[in-house]
């Protein structure tokens, strides 16, 4: 047992149904208690999104407990199949589940005989991984059934596309600033030339996934999802894939040497001539991304030196931190992953780039943390914002756990070359802020502060007994001034001298908008 | 529609979305001010507490997970060691006054004896420890509060029947309100009414203290409130107190204090809308000999404050899914303010604990000619969602699954969860509940009919 305020990581069945939710006409049921579908609010909520989330929960109750499932889970099942007619339904299991150890492989197959749809259970244990490997993990097993299937039913082509391709890998609901990285990842490889074979599990049809292995390499955007499915690809299908995030010039520019470098095992072939880049990133680098320019320019300068601390999930954190260091001169203090099952890559892409490293999945350490460097910015994820909040320091969101304010309508992708000027301005307004609030401090302050409720008084002052003064301390500090001010007004127009309990809620009874 | 003579009730799958009732920590830990809240169960609670939650999660709030690992379930820990170890940390990190184990659906499974562990550390560790086991294999929402509410009451003092409750007397003071002097139960004039009414659920403190100003109009004084502001001033409990919810989800709490505690329940309405608060005020008087007095100017009064807002949903039609069982009290209000109830989904009905609710409800419909609504109990969303294309209500209230998605499909939508941490008990707040009814069907103010569709897109399916 351990105490926990918070957690970065969510459980292992919500990996799932991001990824479920994530494909076009698959429905996930879970096997949970009542209440545990809390994943189709955050979904509708942080997505906005304008469709039922396709998860319902076949409700595990007392009855459950004492007879077991039985045939409810299979019913369920079926009961989905005909009414959304969905082409895969996969069967989540819970934590609890997990503890009941009940055969969801038994009930999947006897869903498959009465079901339209294809049935498979998700293969993910609640107590050994965390919502991002069992993502990675459900989008494996997914693309491995389909692409076995296609190879026994001889409905199989390997044929390389004409044109080069490729398939971007683990872009899922709802993941931080994935719809907008999705834009930019299609619009990048397209400016090389390169087509966009597939891109799972966002939006796709599984009868599509068929074709997964006609793209010429695999992207994997984030390497938290989508790493599994892509290796899986390299050994069984040979394909070769590219691991690294785009975020960044540097790392973009990495990014394109590899596309090159693998188009070329087939362009002299299939093209008749070699590809190079070259040109390209040069020309995005000075005219397309802002931040080449920034870095170089006064504003930049200001921050030489300024210390920040970094914490988010392993790519983020890596990719911010080397931006901060490597492209803007800035002192990372200290740069720190939950994401504790990639140590090993995390360590290796931040080496040498900040002060210390800290992997943890606990919030408090990294607040402590926080709290003892003491720096002018913050880059990580809601749980830092907060952190920053109570200790006076400015924090950009860099990451997930996210937060409705992480879905913006506007277009703000991290990735590629206009991923680079969304940063630069997110750091840049980070300090920025801090340098703001900082200086009106030295020259005495805002004068917004503490403003009371004016004087009504003409000739007699209102007082107020000793409870009605201690009951707008109850209110929300925002809405204090106007209930006080109403109540003062209500007062005076009836001739009351002492404000009381009493006057306070008659005066809120009469007052109008 | 054809309208039935008495109120149907039905019970459909129990396929709906609603909170896990471990969601209760988040407003009782605030309510009580000196208690902690760990609740034990897995990282699927905790996440669900910190999504669901959002923003108080931040505050450093008095409630957090007691997360169970692999060796929790498997037993190779020892529980009562796990626990002592994690009741330490709370004790010297926080020093509540109390301890309230919130049990979720992990500790029923793996039959983890809270109640049994909890005295024995109680003794070693010296902070009471109180078990509430909200979990979702029973329970629905605010249900949670009401598991919560039912232990405490085992652990509020016994009433002495002379005690002479003089510290409260001096406390509330005299009132200044004239109070008329033909009471002939009041033997102390202007004096309060001993009455030993205790008041129980959960609300904010401003609410309060409003219901019991509400009362001492009528010179009825409330001897306390379950649960108190702090642990140590729980209300006096026994023989000849009289109890009273303010919530229409308490029945365990109810049963408790009737059974166990061997105190009278006041079964009455609930006080939400100015109709109710005058029928809970009407129910209590008439349980102490007092005739009410002032009671209908006062509540015609208030109606003719929120007459705009009742014009905005007069003749409008509303569905509610159900989730927090909340739904038949503000649906009675939603009549009386000239609705027309399409269906009341409800997670749990109990039709003792809100049998003076239910006839309000009736005697309402009665009143406004309108039709009788179904009570549709474990409701099943999918079918609901299908019967909401099919009538097309003006307005659906619903969790925040479905709020969207029905939007999408033009059908105007309120998230429920709000009725649950907003101010909506007693006259002072029906302003309050019709604010919130009302916003998303003044949204758009209907003064531009070419804009509104621009925020509509209907969507195939």
């Amino acid at each position: 047992m351990k105490l926990a305020y918070r957690m970065y990581a969510g459980p292992a069945h919500i990996g799932t149904l991001r990824v479920a939710s994530s494909f076009r006409n698959v429905h996930a049921i879970m096997h949970a208690p009542l209440g545990d579908d809390h994943f189709n609010v955050m979904r509708s909520m942080l997505e906005r999104e304008r469709d039922f989330t396709p998860v319902t929960a076949s409700v595990v109750d007392r009855h459950v407990l004492a007879r077991g499932s039985r045939d409810k889970v299979v019913s369920n099942i079926s009961r989905k199949g005909e009414e959304q007619r969905p082409d895969l339904i996969v069967s989540t299991p819970t934590c609890t589940s997990s503890i009941l150890q009940e055969d969801l492989q038994n009930f999947v197959d006897r869903a498959s005989l009465y079901s339209e749809s294809d049935v498979i259970p998700a293969d993910v244990n609640h107590y050994r991984v965390n919502e991002l490997q069992a993502s990675d993990k459900t989008l494996e097993q997914i693309v491995r059934h389909y692409l076995d299937r296609a190879r026994r039913e001889g409905m199989f082509n390997r044929s390389l596309t004409d044109a080069p391709s490729a398939n971007i890998t683990g872009i899922l609901t709802p993941g931080f600033h994935n719809q907008h990285d999705c834009r930019e990842l299609k619009r990048l490889p397209g400016e090389l030339g390169v087509l966009i074979n597939q891109i799972i599990p966002e939006g796709e049809f599984l009868k599509n996934l068929k074709d997964l292995p006609r793209a010429w390499f695999n992207t994997v955007p984030y390497r938290e999802m989508g790493l599994m499915s892509a290796t899986f690809l390299e050994k069984e299908y040979g394909m070769p894939y590219i691991s690294t995030t785009p975020i960044g010039i540097s790392n973009a520019a990495d990014f394109i040497t590899q596309v090159e470098k693998l188009l070329n095992l087939w362009a002299p072939v299939l093209l008749g001539r070699k590809l190079n880049y070259d040109l390209y990133v040069e020309n995005q680098t000075k005219f397309v991304s802002q931040a080449a320019w920034f870095s170089k320019s006064i504003d930049c300068q200001n921050l030489a030196g300024k210390e920040a601390a970094v914490s988010g999930d392993a790519t983020h954190a890596a990719s911010i931190t080397k931006i901060l260091a490597g492209e803007m001169g800035i002192r990372v203090s200290c740069s720190g992953t939950y994401c504790k099952h990639d140590v090993g890559r995390f360590n290796e892409q931040v080496q040498g780039l900040c002060d210390e490293v800290l992997i943890t999945e606990d919030h408090t350490e990294v607040g402590d943390t926080i709290a003892r460097i003491e720096p002018s910015a913050i880059f990580g994820t809601q749980m830092e914002r907060h952190i920053g909040k109570r200790i006076d320091i400015p924090c950009g969101v860099i990451s997930s756990p996210v937060h409705i304010q992480n879905f913006p309508p506007g277009y703000r992708p991290f990735l590629g070359y206009e991923g680079t000027n969304q940063i630069a301005d997110l750091i840049y307004n980070s300090f920025n802020l801090g340098m703001e609030d900082h200086s009106s401090d030295v020259f005495g302050g805002h004068d917004t502060k503490g403003i009371s409720t004016k004087s009504l008084s003409d000739k007699k002052n209102i007082d107020w007994s000793p409870e009605a003064e201690s009951e707008p301390k109850r209110i929300p500090g925002f809405v204090r001034g106007k209930i006080k001010r109403n109540t003062e007004v209500f007062a005076k127009q009836n001739n009351i001298s002492e404000v009381t309990i009493d006057v306070m809620y008659a005066a809120k009874e009469r007052s109008s908008p | 529609m054809k309208t039935p003579e008495t109120l149907a009730f039905e019970c459909e799958t129990g396929n709906y979305h609603t909170f896990c009732p471990i969601s209760c920590v988040a407003w009782l830990y605030q309510k009580i001010e000196d208690s902690f809240f760990p609740v034990v169960g897995t990282k699927t609670r905790g996440y669900f507490l910190q999504n669901a939650l959002g923003v108080t999660i931040f505050a450093e709030p008095r409630y957090a997970m007691a997360e169970l690992e692999e060796g929790d379930i498997s037993a190779q820990l020892n529980d009562q060691k796990e626990l002592e170890r994690i009741c330490l940390q709370i004790r010297d990190d926080r020093n509540p006054s109390v301890i309230i184990w919130i049990g979720t659906c992990t500790t029923e499974i793996v039959k983890m004896d809270l109640e049994g562990i909890a005295p024995k550390l109680e003794k070693q560790i010296g902070i009471p420890i109180v078990v509430a086991r909200a979990n979702g294999l029973d329970y629905a929402f605010t249900q949670g509060e009401d598991t919560a509410l039912a232990a405490m009451a085992h652990r509020c003092p016994e009433y002495i029947h002379c005690e002479t409750n003089r510290r409260r007397q001096d406390e509330i003071g005299r009132i200044g309100i004239q109070t008329t002097s033909d009471n002939k139960s009041t033997s102390q004039g202007s004096e309060l009414t001993r009455s030993n009414l205790v008041l129980f659920g959960s609300l904010p403190s401003s609410v309060a203290s409003q219901l019991n100003s509400e009362l001492k109009r009528q010179s009825i004084s409330v001897s306390g409130w379950l649960p108190s502001q702090k642990y140590d001033e729980l209300p006096g409990l026994g023989e000849g107190v009289y109890v009273c919810g303010v919530n229409p989800f308490l029945s365990r709490t109810a049963t408790t204090l009737m059974r166990r505690r061997k105190c009278q329940l006041v079964g009455a309405p609930l006080p939400i809308g100015p109709d109710g608060t005058r029928a809970w005020i009407e129910k209590i008087c008439s349980v102490f000999n007092i005739k009410p007095n002032g009671l209908e100017e006062r509540e015609s009064r208030i109606w003719k404050n929120i007459e705009d807002y009742i014009q905005v949903i007069t003749g409008k039609s509303v569905f509610f899914t159900g989730d927090n069982l909340l739904e038949i009290s503000m649906a009675r209000f939603s009549i009386r303010c000239g609705m027309i109830v399409y269906e009341i989904g409800i997670p749990y009905m109990d039709r003792r604990y809100q049998a003076a609710e239910l006839l309000l409800l009736q005697q309402t419909c009665v009143r406004m000619k309108a039709p009788l609504p179904r009570i549709v109990e474990k409701p099943d969303n999918y079918g609901q969602v299908q019967r909401m294309q099919e009538m097309k209500p003006h307005l659906a209230i619903t969790g925040m699954a479905h709020a969207n998605p029905l939007e999408a499909r033009n059908i105007d939508t309120k998230w429920s969860v709000e009725f649950t941490f907003a101010q909506i008990h007693g006259s002072s707040n029906a302003r309050d509940i019709l604010e919130l009814v009302t916003r998303p069907l003044r949204r758009g103010g209907g003064f531009t009919p070419g804009f509104r569709s621009l925020s509509k897109q209907t969507i195939g399916g």
